[in-house]
C-alpha cells in the first residue's frame, strides 16, 4: 500500500505494468467485517478513483451490498479503515457523517422509492429536506432530473404504478437530486429486461460523464458492467481475487476469475454444496 | 447446563432489546421541536386516529348497550335500577374505555404501524433515508409516535362518551329506566378528577406503551415477510398483555385501598 | 389534495373529542365541581366512623359542600379524626354547628351530614383548621340490635 498521502489525496495505483496517478475518492484499508460469527471480509483493501466508474463484482451472497453500507457509514467495520476524501468514515460523529452523506448517494436494489408519495415528491424530497429552495425552483430541478432519466412524463404517477425499470430510473433521479459526488449502485441490473438494462447502462455511463460523478457499481452482471467500468474488483471468498481494468481482468489467468467471467457451472467455486460423498450418502456411513 | 446457558442468553437478548427500544424512543422523542414534523404528525393522526374512529365508536356503543342490559337485569332484582347510570358510567370511564380502546388500538393501528415500518425497512426505504442524511427516527418514527400518543386518549374519551350514550339508549329508551335518574344519579356519583381524569391518565399510559411497542417492533423487525408477520403478531400480543397488566397496576394505585 | 382531506378529517376528530369531553363534563361528571377549586379543612372527632371512607361527601341538607379528605386515629385518645375539605364558597358556618355520620337509604353509602348551628353575635364562624366539637357517631347496626335486646330484657 503506497502511503505518500500528504499530497491532497493522490495515491498511485499499480495496475499490471502501467502506473498512473489518480485522485482516490474512497480508500479502504485492510478492512475486516464480521456478521455475527460469519466473516464477510477478511483484510481487504481497495481504492475508488474519483471521476471514474468502479465495478465491484462477485458471486451472490458474499456481501457486496455490505461493502456499500460500510462506505455509507451504516455499518461499522470490525477492523481497518474507510476513508472518504481522506477522512475516516467509521470514526466520524453522527452529525459529521450526516454532512458527509449529502455528498454521496445510493441507488438501492429495490429502488426504495417512498411508496406513499408521487414520483415528483420522491425526487423533491431530498431537496425539500436539505435545501431552502423555493417551490418553483424545486419543480424546475425535479423536472430536469426526471428529464435526464426520461421520466418527466411520469412525474404524477405513484411508485406502485411504475414498472421495475422505471422505478429504478426514478430512484436514480432522486439519487442525483442533490448533485452528489459519489453514487453507489447496488445491483442496478438485477431482474431487468434487456431494454431496461440497456437504458440503465446508458444512464450510468452518461451521468458519470456529464456530472463528473464517481460511481461504484456493485453487480454480478458481467457483460453490462464490463462495458462501462473503468476499473473492476472481483470479490470472492472474503477477499479480492482480481483487480484491474476490464481488459486486464479478461486476460487474468486466475481460474476463479475466469469461472466467474464465463459463468462456468463448476470450477474453483464448486457446483455441489459441500456434502458427504455419494457412496457415503446412499450406501450407509462407512 | 444447556438450559442454564439458554436462560442466560435469552435474558441477555431481552436486555439488548430493551436497550434498542429505548434508543428508538429517545431518538424519536428528541425530534419534538421540529416544525417540519407537524404536518407529518397530522397525517399520521389521520391514519392511526381518524381511521380507527369507526371501530372505536361502534365498539363503544355496543359495550355501553351490553353494560346497560346486563346491569339492568341484576339491579332490577334489588329495585336499584336507578343506579344503572353510575354503574354504566363508572365501569366505562374507569376500566372499559381505556382498556378496550387500547386493545382495539393495538389491533387496528398498532399492527398497521408495525407492518408499515417493517415494510419500509424491508424495501430499504429506511436505509435510503439514512443515506440521504435524513434520520428515519425523526422523519418516519417520531410522527407516528406522537400521533399514537395524541390519538389514543382522544379515542378513549370518544369511546366513553359513546358508551354512556349507548347505555342511555338501552337503559332509558328500551328498558324504561327513568331518564332523569339515569343522568342525575350518574352526575352525583361520577367525579371529574377521580373518575374521568384517571381514565384519561390510564389511556395516556396505554397510548405510550402500545405505540412504543408498535414502532419498536416495526423498526426492529427482520426485513422479510416472515419477520414482518411475526413482528405484527408480537405487537398485538405484547401490547395487549402490557395493557392488561398495567391496567391492574394503575387501578391499584388510583382506586386502591388508601 | 389528499393532505387537505386528511387535515379536515383530523380537525373533525379533534372537534369530536372536544364534544365528547364536554359531554362528559356537563352530563356525566358531577357539576359544582367539588374537589376542584379552593377548599378549607375542618376537623371532627367521632367515637365511631362506621363505614365512612375517604372521598365520602359532606352534605348540608342534601347539598354536597365538600369531601372527606382523610381519616386517621388520634394517637393520644384513640378516637378517629376526620378531615373535611369544604369548598371556600361555604365559609360561614357558626361554631355551634354539628356533624353526624349518616347513611343514604337503608343500604347506601355513608356520608357526613353537617347541621349548621344558630349564630349569635359573639359566636365566630368555623375557619381553617378548627375542630367541630358537636359530633354524632355512625349508627352501628350490631350496637343497635344489642341495645334493643337489652331493653327487652329489662321489661
Amino acid at each position: 500500500m503506497p502511503n505518500e498521502t500528504n499530497i491532497e489525496y493522490h495515491v498511485s495505483i499499480t495496475t499490471g505494468n502501467s502506473e498512473f496517478l489518480v485522485k482516490n475518492l474512497i480508500e479502504i484499508e485492510s478492512l475486516s467485517f464480521k456478521r455475527g460469527e460469519r466473516v464477510i471480509y477478511d483484510n481487504i483493501s481497495l481504492q475508488i478513483p474519483a471521476g471514474k466508474t468502479t465495478a465491484v463484482m462477485g458471486p451472490s451472497g458474499i456481501g457486496k451490498t455490505t461493502l456499500l453500507k460500510l462506505i455509507g457509514g451504516q455499518l461499522r467495520p470490525d477492523a481497518g479503515d474507510i476513508k472518504f476524501k481522506q477522512e475516516s468514515i467509521p470514526s466520524m460523529s453522527r452529525s459529521r457523517l450526516f454532512k458527509v452523506r449529502r455528498q454521496m448517494s445510493m441507488l438501492f436494489q429495490s429502488g426504495a422509492l417512498f411508496t406513499e408519495m408521487s414520483v415528483f415528491d420522491n425526487i423533491a424530497y431530498p431537496l425539500r429536506e436539505h435545501t431552502q429552495l423555493s417551490e418553483a425552483l424545486i419543480e424546475t430541478v425535479v423536472l430536469m432530473k426526471l428529464q435526464a432519466v426520461g421520466l418527466r412524463g411520469a412525474s404524477k404517477l405513484m411508485p406502485s404504478e411504475l414498472s421495475g425499470g422505471m422505478a429504478r430510473r426514478a430512484a436514480l433521479a432522486r439519487a442525483i437530486a442533490l448533485d452528489p459526488e459519489l453514487i453507489m449502485y447496488d445491483e442496478p441490473f438485477a431482474g431487468q429486461d434487456p431494454i431496461s438494462m440497456g437504458v440503465l447502462v446508458k444512464l450510468i455511463k452518461e451521468l458519470n460523464n456529464a456530472l463528473n460523478l464517481t460511481s461504484v457499481v456493485v453487480t454480478h452482471d458481467v457483460t453490462e458492467v464490463m462495458s462501462i467500468a473503468d476499473y473492476v474488483y472481483i470479490l470472492a471468498d472474503k477477499r479480492i481475487i482480481g483487480a484491474g481494468t476490464p481488459e486486464q481482468i479478461r486476460q487474468s489467468d486466475s481460474d476463479l476469475v475466469q469461472q466467474f467471467l464465463q459463468g462456468k457451472a463448476d470450477g474453483p467455486v464448486p457446483f455441489h454444496y459441500p456434502a458427504n460423498t455419494l457412496e457415503q450418502e446412499f450406501m450407509g456411513a462407512n | 447446563m444447556e438450559w442454564l446457558a439458554n436462560l442466560g442468553k435469552s435474558t441477555l437478548d431481552r436486555f439488548a432489546a430493551v436497550g434498542r427500544a429505548s434508543y428508538v424512543l429517545a431518538g424519536s422523542l428528541i425530534a419534538v421541536p421540529q416544525l417540519k414534523n407537524v404536518p407529518l404528525t397530522i397525517k399520521q393522526m389521520y391514519v392511526v386516529g381518524v381511521q380507527s374512529l369507526s371501530i372505536i365508536m361502534v365498539s363503544g356503543l355496543f359495550i355501553g348497550m351490553v353494560m346497560a342490559l346486563q346491569g339492568y337485569t341484576i339491579l332490577v332484582d334489588y329495585g336499584a335500577e336507578g343506579s344503572l347510570g353510575p354503574m354504566v358510567a363508572l365501569s366505562i370511564l374507569r376500566e372499559l374505555g381505556p382498556v378496550v380502546t387500547a386493545l382495539l388500538f393495538a389491533g387496528r393501528a398498532g399492527s398497521a404501524l408495525t407492518a408499515e415500518i417493517g415494510l419500509m425497512k424491508a424495501t430499504e426505504q429506511l436505509s435510503s433515508l439514512e443515506m440521504m442524511a435524513i434520520d428515519p427516527l425523526r422523519r418516519i418514527v417520531a410522527p407516528r409516535l406522537w400521533a399514537g400518543l395524541l390519538s389514543m386518549p382522544m379515542l378513549t374519551v370518544i369511546f366513553s362518551a359513546v358508551g354512556i350514550l349507548g347505555g342511555h339508549l338501552v337503559g332509558v329508551e328500551w328498558l324504561g329506566v327513568d331518564a332523569g335518574s339515569y343522568w342525575s344519579i350518574m352526575q352525583s356519583t361520577v367525579e371529574w378528577n377521580a373518575d374521568v381524569m384517571n381514565g384519561v391518565i390510564k389511556s395516556i399510559v396505554f397510548a405510550f406503551v402500545v405505540t412504543w411497542i408498535a414502532i419498536f417492533k416495526g423498526y426492529d423487525s427482520v426485513p422479510t415477510s416472515e419477520g414482518i408477520s411475526a413482528a405484527t403478531t408480537q405487537t398485538v400480543v405484547y401490547s395487549s398483555l402490557a395493557v392488561l397488566g398495567l391496567d391492574f397496576v394503575l387501578t391499584a394505585i388510583m382506586f386502591g385501598i388508601e | 389534495m389528499t393532505s387537505r382531506k386528511s387535515e379536515i378529517l383530523v380537525g373533525l376528530f379533534v372537534a369530536l373529542t372536544i364534544a365528547a369531553t364536554l359531554m362528559l363534563a356537563m352530563n356525566v361528571a358531577s357539576k359544582g365541581s367539588v374537589g376542584q377549586g379552593e377548599t378549607y379543612n375542618l376537623y371532627a372527632k367521632f367515637d365511631n366512623i362506621g363505614g365512612l371512607k375517604v372521598r365520602s361527601s359532606v352534605k348540608v341538607g342534601g347539598v354536597t359542600i365538600g369531601r372527606v379528605e382523610s381519616i386517621h386515629l388520634d394517637p393520644e385518645d384513640f378516637t378517629p379524626v376526620v378531615t373535611l375539605s369544604i369548598v371556600k364558597q361555604y365559609n360561614a358556618f357558626p361554631e355551634t354547628s354539628s356533624v353526624s355520620i349518616l347513611t343514604s337509604g337503608l343500604l347506601g353509602e355513608q356520608y357526613v351530614g353537617l347541621q349548621p348551628g344558630f349564630s349569635i353575635d359573639d359566636i365566630e364562624n368555623l375557619a381553617e383548621g378548627d375542630y367541630i366539637a358537636d359530633t354524632k357517631s355512625a349508627l352501628v347496626l350490631e350496637d343497635l340490635i344489642g341495645q334493643f335486646l337489652f331493653s327487652r330484657d329489662n321489661d
